[in-house]
């Protein structure tokens, strides 16, 4: 595992310089998220690199949620740390501690545990006693084996059973019959009736039935806990990496504030490489807007002084100042979360294999114990009997490896996904993602990057000047054209008197003559309309630098995987006809179509649903949002705007988009490790719930039974891959 | 069959015991971070705050 991870190399294994003792009065814990971190010598590396900043007390690496928790001076500011985690080689981001507030301390989670822990102890010691019992304890040394056995019991089952029988009684008081039902009635019966046997004598006790019946179930409902804790834990993650905070013009001058706090009319300053918090009108300055995630163009686009910006947009080159018009509900950002709520409310809920399970299985289970006990009353008129073969019929039959069964597959499902940088939401995510037949992409930051790339041959010299003009810009073409003058090895031409013009372009000197890059305009060129920015050279006719957008790591593999698992695929983007073509493509994907609108690939999304189709939608951008929520299963990537992670069902942390055919396959693994499990289970029952019927059962063979059923489906489940 | 009552309160005593130690595992943070403890073994420098720091105290 050490050898395979590339941010560490071998060197890492320095020992941690102890940070230096400091007055911990006014000290503070920062969360950092360190998404990449997965060895010992990453734990070591990023723990060194956190000690060496000045003013940090002490600095913990916790692996399995991949967070640092880090104890500083009041004065050491979070940048500081993820920037000396950047030097040395991992990714960091901070957490918002308030919204991550409470997430640590998992009470439910604790308190399954302690139940486990006792009735695990309970259920060793009694099945002890009980060993005894079955070889041959008899007459008075019976009676006190069980009489001890209901002392451990008793207890053991009052305290630790709560969790079934407060779930069964609240669905029985609203006239429900939910898995927790049988299960309750089981528990109860078993350890009534056993109660009574060992008070009047009788052979058989099932107290330790009772208790490995508490205790296999408390496991599964541990690891569906787990399960849910870590989809909700990581939903509030992904929320807490954005703090909405916004820069506004106040009487004493510039202060920060919360979005929340903003109001119509303020004056809010937008520094380049800011999302606007609000809708509002450019009161000063000129800029590029990137309307990428609002409206799915690559292209960015120009803006003065008057221009409307919708909240979401991010401002690329010069800074403006902006007065706000529409703040907190009433921004188009809020109107599109409106969107996702009605497409929410119309999936309606999901019932999960085991839910479907439970549906035949609690009543089914009832009438067949109450059958048994009628039978036998009828037949040998002795109540007592009769009692005893109902009862365990019910301990039989009772759903433990049910109950085991989903969880167990599930958790096992979800560590993989996660190791693979795939982040579960939603607990049916997986059961529903092993449904899909069709697949929807959005282009523009889904399936690209969203980032240029130079796509023209240039000469050498054109692409110097260009890169030297580039070079004080952080438009993203700038960039590209930067980056692709490094990648050929040209060195920049120097530019003196270099200035930006927002909106516009950059203008500078070379070797004495006028220089200009830029949008046709500002160069004097005939507009195309296309992806392309110009370079004029004093008089000489303006050369064309044309951009494609480049396509995400693993998209190709991504299309090719699905495709050859039969399942269609469709690109539906707001962006441009030509752009979207060229996408299809090269990629391969059967369908595509341009200029969708964000209710109408919300309309899409239902009509596929209409038609019977289980949709994957992927989307990273705000436009997407509705068509995520609409979607039968749907994922972002990790890049992607707050609303559309939150919208999704996963989340994929790593850039690579092949990883959601990886998810897909252990989906459908999951799904039919399931399956299988139910059918184990169902097994079993078949072979021991005839013996029960036939009153044959013995406390021996219902303890058998159950503890085998159990650790086959829990083995079971371990095998996926 | 005397024995048993010594017997049965020595192993009763002995389950309690592993139930005891179970619950100082879990009050004292050992489920926390199972993947990181399992790593750091790796590492040659001992580790001196085998627990994860918490905002309210204060040990160093």
């Amino acid at each position: 595992m050490t050898a395979a991870c590339p941010a560490c190399g071998g060197a890492a294994f320095a020992p941690v310089r102890p940070a230096a003792a400091r007055a911990a009065s006014e000290a503070r814990t920062l969360i950092l998220s360190l998404p990449e971190i997965h060895c010992a010598g990453c734990i070591a590396g990023a723990e060194r690199a956190l000690s060496d900043v000045p003013g940090v007390i002490s600095a913990r690496v916790n692996l399995t949620l991949k967070r640092a928790t880090v104890r500083v001076a009041d004065a050491v500011a979070a940048e500081t740390l993820t920037e000396a985690l950047a030097r040395a080689g991992h990714r960091a981001l901070e957490f918002d501690a308030a919204t991550l507030a409470g997430a640590g301390d998992d009470e439910t989670g604790r308190a399954l545990l302690l139940a486990i822990g006792v009735s695990g102890f309970a259920m060793m010691n009694v099945m002890l006693l009980s060993v005894s019992v079955w070889s041959g304890a008899e007459a008075a040394t019976r009676d006190f084996l069980h009489w001890i056995s209901a002392a451990i019991a008793l207890p053991v089952i009052a305290f630790a059973a709560r969790p079934f029988l407060y779930s069964a009684w609240g669905a029985l008081r609203s006239m429900r019959l939910n898995m927790d039902v049988p299960i309750s009635l089981a528990i109860l019966l078993a350890a009534a009736m056993s109660l009574f046997e060992t008070w009047a004598g009788g052979r058989h006790a099932y107290f330790d039935a009772a208790l490995s019946l508490t205790f296999f179930l408390l496991v599964g409902r541990y690891l569906d806990h787990r399960a849910r804790a870590a989809a909700r834990s990581a939903a509030r993650e992904l929320a807490a990496l954005e703090a909405p905070k916004a820069i506004r013009f106040g009487p004493a001058g510039r202060e920060t504030v919360a979005v929340a706090d903003l109001r119509v009319g303020d004056l809010i300053h937008l520094a380049p490489g800011m999302r606007a918090p609000v809708d509002g009108v450019i009161a000063e300055g000129r800029s590029d807007m990137d309307r990428a995630h609002l409206t799915g163009e690559a292209v960015p686009v120009p803006a003065g002084p008057g221009a409307p910006v919708s909240a979401g947009e991010m401002n690329l080159t010069g800074p403006l100042t902006l007065h706000a018009t529409a703040v907190g509900e009433e921004t188009s950002l809020r109107r599109m979360t409106e969107l996702v709520a009605a497409a929410e409310r119309g999936r309606g809920t999901y019932q999960t294999l085991a839910d479907r399970a439970a549906r035949i299985y609690a009543p089914g289970v009832h009438l067949l114990s109450f059958a048994a006990f009628l039978f036998w009353a009828w037949q040998s008129g002795d109540l007592r009997f009769a009692l005893n073969v109902a009862v365990a019929v019910l301990i039989i039959t009772c759903p433990c490896a049910l109950g085991l069964a989903a969880p167990a597959v599930a958790t096992a499902a979800a560590g993989r996904l996660f190791r693979r940088g795939v982040l579960l939401k939603s607990g049916d995510a997986l059961e529903r993602l092993a449904e899909v037949d069709v697949a929807v992409f959005d282009k523009t930051g889904t399936l690209t990057t969203g980032r240029p790339r130079l796509a023209t041959e240039a000469t050498p010299e054109a692409l110097a000047a260009a890169a030297g003009l580039a070079a004080g810009s952080a438009h993203p073409y700038a960039r590209a054209l930067a980056e692709a003058a490094e990648a050929a090895g040209i060195a920049p031409v120097p530019v003196s008197g270099l200035v930006e013009r927002p909106g516009a372009g950059m203008e500078g000197e070379i070797g004495g003559q006028a220089a200009r890059l830029g949008s046709a305009a500002f160069t004097g060129a005939p507009d195309d309309g296309g992806a392309a920015i110009w370079l004029r050279l004093g008089e000489a006719p303006p050369v064309r630098f044309g951009f494609a957008d480049e396509f995400r790591p693993g998209a190709a593999a991504l299309v090719a995987a699905l495709k050859a698992r039969g399942i269609g695929t469709m690109l539906l983007s707001g962006d441009g006809a030509e752009a979207v073509e060229a996408a299809r493509a090269a990629l391969g994907i059967d369908h595509a179509e341009a200029r969708v609108s964000p209710a109408e690939k919300l309309e899409r999304l239902n009509a596929l649903a209409a038609a019977g189709r289980k949709a994957l939608m992927v989307g990273d951008g705000l436009n997407d949002s509705g068509a995520l929520a609409a979607a039968h299963v749907s994922a972002a990537p990790g890049s992607g705007l707050d609303a559309a992670r939150v919208a999704a069902d996963m989340v994929l942390l790593n850039a690579d988009l092949s990883a959601l055919a990886g998810a897909m396959e252990t989906a459908r693994s999951a799904r039919r490790r399931i399956l299988e499990n139910f059918g184990l289970a169902a097994a079993y029952n078949l072979v021991a719930v005839p013996i029960a019927l036939a009153g044959f059962c013995t406390p021996l063979i219902a303890a058998l039974a159950m503890s085998l059923s159990s650790i086959t489906v829990s083995l079971n489940a371990l095998r996926l891959r | 069959m005397d024995i048993l009552v010594f017997l049965i309160p020595v192993s009763l005593s002995l389950g309690a015991l592993g139930l005891l130690a179970f619950l100082w595992t879990l009050r004292s943070g050992q489920f926390s971070d199972p993947e990181g403890d399992a790593a750091r073994i790796l590492l040659d420098d001992e580790d001196l705050e085998p627990q994860p720091p918490r905002p309210s105290t204060n040990r160093r």
